[in-house]
């Protein structure tokens, strides 16, 4: 594989709560090879978010960066000051969040938002930032560009706000986008448009997507890679197709499991039992391992390391045969 | 004519049904107007305004020049006020004394604003030790009341309007950081300030430009009251002879002249007394007014 464009190094994000020190990203590595979407999958409180935010270094006041390294063009985000990072963040890495409407500022007008972009990182006037703008819109396919440009955020859908965000996104031509839960708040219809336009709008600018989601048709329909998430870690890693054809950690899947198949109904859907550990004092050994169905002695005390187990792909679990070996005797099954 | 009475005609069918969801986006007692309080503020500053603004147009007199011939007459037609004890008539006087306070006020209301504004929105913004210095110095302004503090600083810089100015603003301030602070410190962990921030936007842009649109509403309410102080504040001031020097009008030292005369001219004290009252009043209502329309939720 050539050089991807941005590599995540065994990242550590800490966050100081009241019952002491979280660890919200335990070790987490990452790679976006150029013009691919990574999907980046797991419950709520399992890191996604938090890996995003500590990309762009705008984590929370309480959380911070403890050990690891985000590389991009060879440098070091990690440890960049915020006016180093603010020449990166919109003309490098954008960002598309989960609630349209609380990210928009609801006293200003959207095209001027858009336009913001433009005017402060390719130095446009503020003319040619407007035109740039409308021009967005009408290419996310906001109609009558030109009016809305004038309208506030409370004026607009649901879905339309998303397409300003991913307008905002595109407007200084970052070569990475991240989306944290960006279809999440919208009804189902709307997501696919949304999603749709964001995938092809990407393509043809030839733009990476780090997918953050815990929607796996989602992630199928986006992206060409797949990392899995739990308690701060990557649990499995590979490619979009072998990971939900062949989940080799009982929490994949768990996950495929619990997500209803339109194809293959089930009579009744199965749920993960249990509930995500505290990251305050995670379980030792594997994390998964007080909720997992296949788990032995020996995953109590082993803390199962990330091992490729075919090419590109990697899973975090002693016992991964035995996931293959139930979904091998379930399709015999059928 | 025909043609738009022909037109408003045939609208008005279709018209209560559009009126209502406009109602319904905009309740009744949000429109600006509808507001009894803000409207009866605006009549009372507006008329006080025209009556100050037109001074020279509207008295025969100069405010300054003494006519010791005329001195200590009533109410009359050519002295609708009747004049003081050097003969300057009492009306001109007040018209002429409410421009110099009115003035003032304004300009002593906008620069704590500003300077509170901005330390406000930094110490909220930011946190950490900034937010530790910029509190404590709001701390130990407050501990001492207004007006103690406003009197000893002007005693100590001399009198005079620049004084005031001095005073009225490295004492008003910390209303304002308070107000703004407060505000900025729930603003900023929404998400478009979070969505700025990804968008490498400077600080300085997203204090001025997504922060301070959304809570500046708080401090313009505050500052409407606060005219009203900084009116008796320099009104205050003249009446101890700390503010506006003579011969220059202003309702203070008109107050405090008129005080040798009040068993035998009274109006000479009371009118200017009431002047201060009812535009304190008008304020008053302007900023309740305000108030109630501004207030977000309702």
């Amino acid at each position: 594989m050539s050089q991807p464009l941005l590599q995540v190094d065994d990242l550590h994000v800490q966050i100081a709560g009241r019952r002491g020190i979280v660890r919200a990203v335990d070790g987490v590595s990452l790679e976006v090879p150029a013009g691919e979407a990574v999907g980046l999958v797991g419950e709520s409180g399992s890191g996604k978010s938090m890996t995003l935010r500590a990309i762009l270094g705008v984590l929370p006041p309480e959380a911070r960066v403890t050990a690891g390294r985000v590389l991009l063009d060879g440098a070091d985000l990690a440890h960049l000051g915020n006016s180093q990072l603010n020449k990166i963040r919109g003309p490098k890495i954008a960002m598309i969040f989960q609630e349209p409407m609380s990210a928009l500022n609801p006293v200003m007008r959207v095209g001027s938002q858009i336009a913001e972009g433009p005017q402060v990182h390719l130095g446009m006037n503020r003319r040619q930032a407007a035109e740039r703008a409308v021009d967005l819109m009408r290419r996310v396919g906001i109609p009558d560009a030109e009016r809305r440009y004038r309208s506030f955020p409370h004026e607009f859908s649901g879905g339309m706000r998303q397409r300003v965000m991913i307008a905002i996104a595109l407007s200084c031509e970052p070569e990475l986008i991240l989306c944290d839960e960006p279809t999440t708040a919208l009804d189902v219809t709307i997501q696919d448009q949304i999603l749709r336009l964001l995938t092809k709008l990407c393509r043809e600018s030839g733009t990476s997507l780090v997918f953050v989601t815990h929607d796996l048709p989602v992630v199928a329909q986006v992206c060409d890679q797949l990392a899995v998430m739990y308690a701060g870690r990557i649990v499995e890693r590979g490619s979009v197709q072998e990971v939900l054809t062949e989940p080799s950690h009982p929490y994949t899947l768990g996950l495929l499991r619990s997500a209803p198949d339109v194809d293959h109904p089930r009579s009744s859907l199965e749920a993960i039992p249990g509930s995500p550990p505290s990251l305050v004092s995670p379980p030792a050994g594997c994390r998964f391992h007080p909720r997992c169905k296949f788990a032995e002695e020996d995953c109590t005390v082993t803390e199962p390391p990330l091992r490729l187990i075919d090419a590109g792909h990697a899973t975090a679990c002693l016992h991964f045969e035995r996931c293959l070996d139930e979904l091998r005797t379930e399709g015999a099954d059928r | 004519m025909s043609a738009i009475s022909l037109s408003a005609g045939a609208g008005a069918p279709d018209s209560p049904p559009k009126e209502a969801a406009a109602e319904r986006a905009r309740p009744r007692r949000h429109r600006w107007y509808r507001q009894p309080a803000l409207m009866a503020g605006i009549g009372i500053i507006g008329v006080i305004l025209v009556l100050v603004i037109a001074a020279p147009l509207i008295t025969p007199y100069n405010p300054d020049t003494p006519n010791f011939s005329a001195a200590l007459v009533g109410p009359s037609a050519h002295h609708l006020l009747g004049t003081d004890q050097l003969g300057r008539d009492t009306w001109t006087r007040l018209l002429y004394g409410g421009r110099v306070d009115l003035h003032i006020a304004f300009l002593a209301v906008l620069l704590p604003f500003v300077l509170g504004t901005i330390l406000g929105s930094v110490a909220g913004y930011f946190g950490g030790w900034i937010d530790m210095i910029i509190m404590r110095l709001v701390d130990i302004v407050v501990a001492f009341p207004f007006f103690v503090l406003i009197i000893a600083l002007v005693f100590v810089l001399g009198p005079g309007e620049r004084s005031i100015y001095i005073a009225i603003t490295l004492v008003g301030w910390v209303s304002y950081a308070r107000i703004i602070r407060g505000e900025i410190l729930v603003a900023k962990r929404q998400e478009y300030v979070l969505a700025a921030q990804s968008g490498g936007l400077s600080n300085l842009r997203i204090i001025g430009r997504h922060l301070l649109p959304n809570v500046i509403t708080q401090a313009i309410i505050y500052a409407m009251s606060d005219i009203v102080q900084d009116i008796l504040a320099i009104v205050t001031l003249s009446y101890l002879g700390l503010g506006i020097q003579p011969p220059t009008p202003d309702w203070g030292s008109m107050i405090s002249n008129g005080q040798n005369f009040l068993t035998t001219h009274w109006q000479l004290t009371t009118i200017p007394g009431l002047a201060v009252v009812v535009t304190g009043l008008g304020l008053s209502l302007i900023g309740d007014g305000l108030a109630d329309l501004m207030r977000p939720g309702q």
